[in-house]
């Protein structure tokens, strides 16, 4: 990019401090953009309503998860609205209970994935030729196998536990971040504040956090949004495949894979879980969506 | 050497390089994990003398460099060793009608899904910000954020067991008889298959479309009076398609993931149900050829984009004199 900048009595006097201190909104301008977008409204609302569902569903629930209300794959009662699942137990009940796990797991596991991603992709970005050839070619291995075969193959071996789980669909996202990263802060070591920066002597790692990540922020809010969508949709086909959380437990990909042998008789135990789970990808998908729109048009008025 | 050769020997020994190294990733994840492999595969109650067998069978008690030169040697030879379920039994036997089955699947699956793609991301671009394009990105939109199992759970509930009752729900494939008497079976996981890869491609063609149709030279054979289809087909479709190529390796690639959970949903005898039966019962040979066989797919298929980019681009081409 070809900014030329304007000599103004500011940035003559604090020409450091100016970037740092402008730049902190933004991120907050990315979020106020792509609030101006009606799909973005309706992202959040979706996400809130699923959250509140899984958050609020427990204390709602008219029975316990576990409590037997009728014979296996009874149609709907009013005792049990939805009917039963496959051992007789209420599934509006067990839909009620079975978000917390999808949620919570998919957040922890996207985080840890941007944590990890954002970490190689500054490195490469800013270290530059050996190192960033090295780690992005690394990483690219990784980026051989789909996501769920990775999963599948690194807890192959010890087997399906939650934490393991979460690190692993982690990692599967981490080289993909580190990719966006790596672009994202590639260009703005090249600015001055950054050169600044050098030349004032600050250390490498000073410069990563303070320089060039509040920079990067708005790219990375995309693919947060992005991450957790998938995050979502891996957490919940690993339970789906057998191998997320194991019975008893009231989940939604669980209860896909234990019901989908009575779909005919009794859909309600597979259809719920199945909606909600794709409502809510779609939810998480339109916000990343809303706000990849905020950021190319901040990009574009920027370049003018 | 010219250049344009050197190049694409730089591209097949990344290429090579890659693959090595996905090597010592799945070797690393099955047999070289900081946990007693053995102990994992046998669970807690084995004896120590069926502990000290297992090992001996894998080569567990070789030093780790050893045994991935050793378990590397067999693989170039194509041998993956014995499967530690059906005992005694090459894994690379077990599998050989499965690779066919998934590879019709994805066959079938790429066939629509692809020309489908194109041609809606092509008539979306034509048609930009019409009504048609509207609603072909927000369903676009919608699909691409579907996990795949819901998507194909939707169409069984659509199509196989409440509402209409015209396909049958699993796709149990009969090994006695031919794929191409069976085809019925095939239409729903190809179908789940086919809108999980569309809206990726159409996505990116029709970005690339537009790029192409307001550039001079489509402006040029539109000036000198030639149909809106005929410049759309002949002249637009052509150079839009050179930048997708990539991507749609990639989703070809992503395919080749895809089925394991589609297999698995619809009971389909392929590598992706062998995978999750793999996984569920810890049959590290098994997992290790087939972990390594997707990731080959993906590289291959990158490669060739790779290699098939660069022969179509006049601009790389003529860049590197």
């Amino acid at each position: 990019m070809s900014e030329i900048p304007k000599v103004t009595d500011s940035n003559l006097v604090e020409p450091a401090s100016t970037p740092g201190s402008g730049r902190s909104s933004e991120w907050s301008e990315t979020l106020r953009n792509a609030w101006s977008f009606g799909r973005t409204k309706i992202g959040v609302a979706i996400f809130i309503a699923i959250v509140l569902l899984a958050l609020l569903g427990p204390v709602l629930a008219p029975h316990t998860p576990t409590e037997f209300v009728g014979a296996p794959y009874s149609r709907p009662s009013p005792n049990a609205l939805f009917g039963a699942d496959n051992l007789g137990r209420d599934v509006l009940t067990r839909v009620l209970w079975g978000g917390r796990t999808v949620l919570g797991l998919s957040i922890a596991a996207t985080i840890i994935g941007l944590g990890g991603g954002i970490v190689f992709g500054l490195i490469a970005g800013y270290a530059r030729r050996f190192v960033d050839e090295t780690v992005m070619r690394l990483l690219d291995v990784l980026l051989a196998f789909p996501q769920l075969v990775l999963v599948l193959l690194l807890i192959s071996v010890v087997g399906p536990k939650l934490w393991l789980i979460v690190l692993m669909v982690g990692l599967s996202h981490a080289p993909r971040v580190a990719r966006v990263t790596r672009a994202a802060a590639l260009e703005i070591s090249q600015r001055d504040f950054v050169k600044a920066a050098e030349a004032l002597g600050e250390s490498r790692v000073r410069i990563l956090a303070t320089e060039i990540l509040p920079n990067i922020t708005s790219p990375l809010l995309v693919e947060f949004g992005l991450r957790l969508t998938y995050s979502i949709g891996l957490i919940a086909a690993l339970s789906f495949l057998g191998f997320g959380l194991q019975p008893p437990a009231a989940d939604w990909g669980l209860m896909i894979n234990e019901n989908r042998v009575g779909v005919a008789v009794q859909p309600w135990a597979v259809a719920l879980p199945v909606l909600l789970i794709g409502i809510l990808t779609i939810g998480t998908n339109l916000i990343a969506d809303g706000m990849g729109r905020a950021l190319i048009g901040i990009e574009r008025r920027a370049d003018v | 050497m010219p250049p344009l050769l050197k190049l694409i020997l730089i591209r097949l020994g990344l290429g090579a390089l890659t693959l090595l190294l996905v090597s010592v990733v799945v070797f690393w994840a099955t047999q070289a994990l900081p946990t007693d492999t053995a102990q994992a595969i046998l669970g807690r109650e084995a004896t120590p003398e069926r502990l000290e067998k297992l090992r001996e069978k894998l080569g567990l008690n070789r030093p780790v460099y050893e045994q991935y030169a050793s378990w590397l040697a067999d693989v170039v030879r194509g041998d993956f060793g014995d499967s530690l379920v059906q005992q005694d039994t090459p894994v690379t036997k077990l599998l050989r009608t499965r690779v066919v089955n998934s590879a019709a699947l994805v066959f079938v699956a790429a066939l629509v899904s692809i020309p489908f793609s194109i041609l809606i991301g092509s008539l979306s671009a034509l048609w930009r910000d019409t009504k048609f394009d509207v609603t072909v990105s927000t369903g676009n939109l919608a699909l691409a954020a579907l996990p795949e199992f819901v998507v194909g759970i939707g169409l069984v509930l659509l199509f196989a067991t409440n509402v209409f009752r015209v396909m049958p729900a699993v796709s149990r494939i009969d090994p006695g008889l031919s794929l191409l008497n069976q085809l019925d079976l095939l239409i729903l996981p190809a179908a789940t298959l086919t809108l999980a890869v569309a809206p990726y491609v159409s996505r990116i063609l029709r970005a690339s479309m537009i790029e192409v149709l307001e550039s001079e030279y489509v402006m040029m054979a539109r000036l000198k009076g030639l149909k809106g289809p005929l410049v759309l087909w002949r002249h637009a479709l052509p150079n839009a398609i050179a930048p997708t190529l990539q991507v749609i390796a990639l989703n070809l690639a992503w395919l080749a993931g895809g089925i394991v959970v589609v297999e698995y949903l619809f009971a389909y005898p392929g590598i992706g149900q062998s995978l999750v039966d793999a996984v569920a019962n810890r049959d590290l040979p098994m997992i290790q050829a087939l972990c390594l066989l997707i990731a080959a797919v993906y590289v291959v298929l990158n490669l060739l984009a790779d290699i098939a980019t660069i022969l179509v681009s006049p601009r790389l081409r003529t860049g590197l004199r």
